[in-house]
């Protein structure tokens, strides 16, 4: 079973309060884009064996939106942070250097 | 004026413990910005409670003040005092980017009493409810079975459980099988 700590209130929330939101940190395409980038936008998601980043919402709970360090292969969880980001906080990348040096998802390490 | 009743009528079961629907209660929702000095000051003043703490309810009889969300308290008062404390909060929050709602009839309140409430509970949310984790003045938002709700200790064995009316029936049916007689785990 998974447990993610929700950012917002704290609280170790079991995976069945919560509602998983795919994968974290896309950047949303819009007017003026071209089609290439807008195809990447809606359909293209990254599928990674090891670190990922993912967007969960404490749905019963205080239903904010957050977002979670995991890795897919042995489901351990690095951290979970506010969704107010662009990218993880220095203390998240800390975590997962530790654990898998040399690390490297999209535009982070 | 219509009637208002609410969802349940106040029905009651007893198992090994005692399950009861409230009856009406005034609930008021306040969005906001919950650090503001302006918001603790204007729902101290109304309602007489302290805005509380992360997961915490603050509660003075009747009426009362509990933590929803970073941006979101529930507000407990007698049912008929809902409208008048609304105005009045809405009032002392002029200026100040938030809302207040009577939201008392969208939900329904459940009274659970007897020594093993925490049992009951803890058969149907994902939630420690072990004495030492769960404590009076603690709210927590969870889920019970497949509905979303909230509950609090009034006191070491009295539960208040808050859902919304639609499932008031579901959940009333949940807690009446969780509580029912030969069912106690004795795990608490």
């Amino acid at each position: 079973m998974l447990i993610l700590q929700c950012p917002y209130c704290g609280i170790n929330a079991d995976e069945t309060e919560l509602a998983a939101g795919g994968q974290a940190h896309i950047k949303r395409e819009t007017v003026g884009s071209d089609d290439n980038a807008f195809e990447d936008y809606l359909f293209r998601r990254v599928n990674p064996k090891g670190v990922h980043f993912e967007r969960w919402r404490h749905a019963n709970g205080c239903g904010k939106w957050f977002h979670a360090a995991r890795c897919t292969m042995t489901l351990e969880v690095f951290g979970t942070y506010k969704a107010q980001t662009f990218e993880p906080p220095q203390n998240i990348k800390d975590a997962i250097s530790a654990k898998r040096p040399g690390w490297k998802w999209g535009d982070f390490s | 004026m219509s009637n208002a009743v609410s969802a349940l009528q106040g029905v009651s079961h007893a198992g090994y413990i005692d399950v009861e629907e409230m009856g009406l209660r005034g609930m008021v929702t306040l969005r906001g910005d919950l650090t503001s000095a302006n918001v603790k000051i204007a729902v101290k003043t109304v309602f007489g409670v302290s805005v509380p703490d992360v997961t915490k309810c603050a509660l003075q009889g009747e009426t009362g003040a509990a933590w929803m969300s970073p941006d979101e308290l529930l507000l407990l008062c007698p049912h008929e005092r809902a409208e008048e404390l609304v105005a009045s909060l809405s009032e002392a929050l002029a200026g100040e980017h938030a809302l207040v709602v009577n939201v008392s009839d969208a939900r329904a309140v459940f009274q659970l009493r007897g020594a093993a409430v925490r049992e009951v509970i803890a058969k149907l949310a994902p939630v420690d409810m072990s004495p030492n984790a769960f404590l009076l003045g603690h709210f927590r938002r969870s889920r019970i079975a497949q509905t979303p709700a909230a509950f609090f200790l009034r006191d070491e064995t009295t539960i208040e459980l808050i859902c919304f009316r639609s499932v008031a029936g579901y959940m009333f049916d949940v807690l009446k099988r969780a509580s029912s007689r030969g069912s106690e785990v004795n795990a608490l």
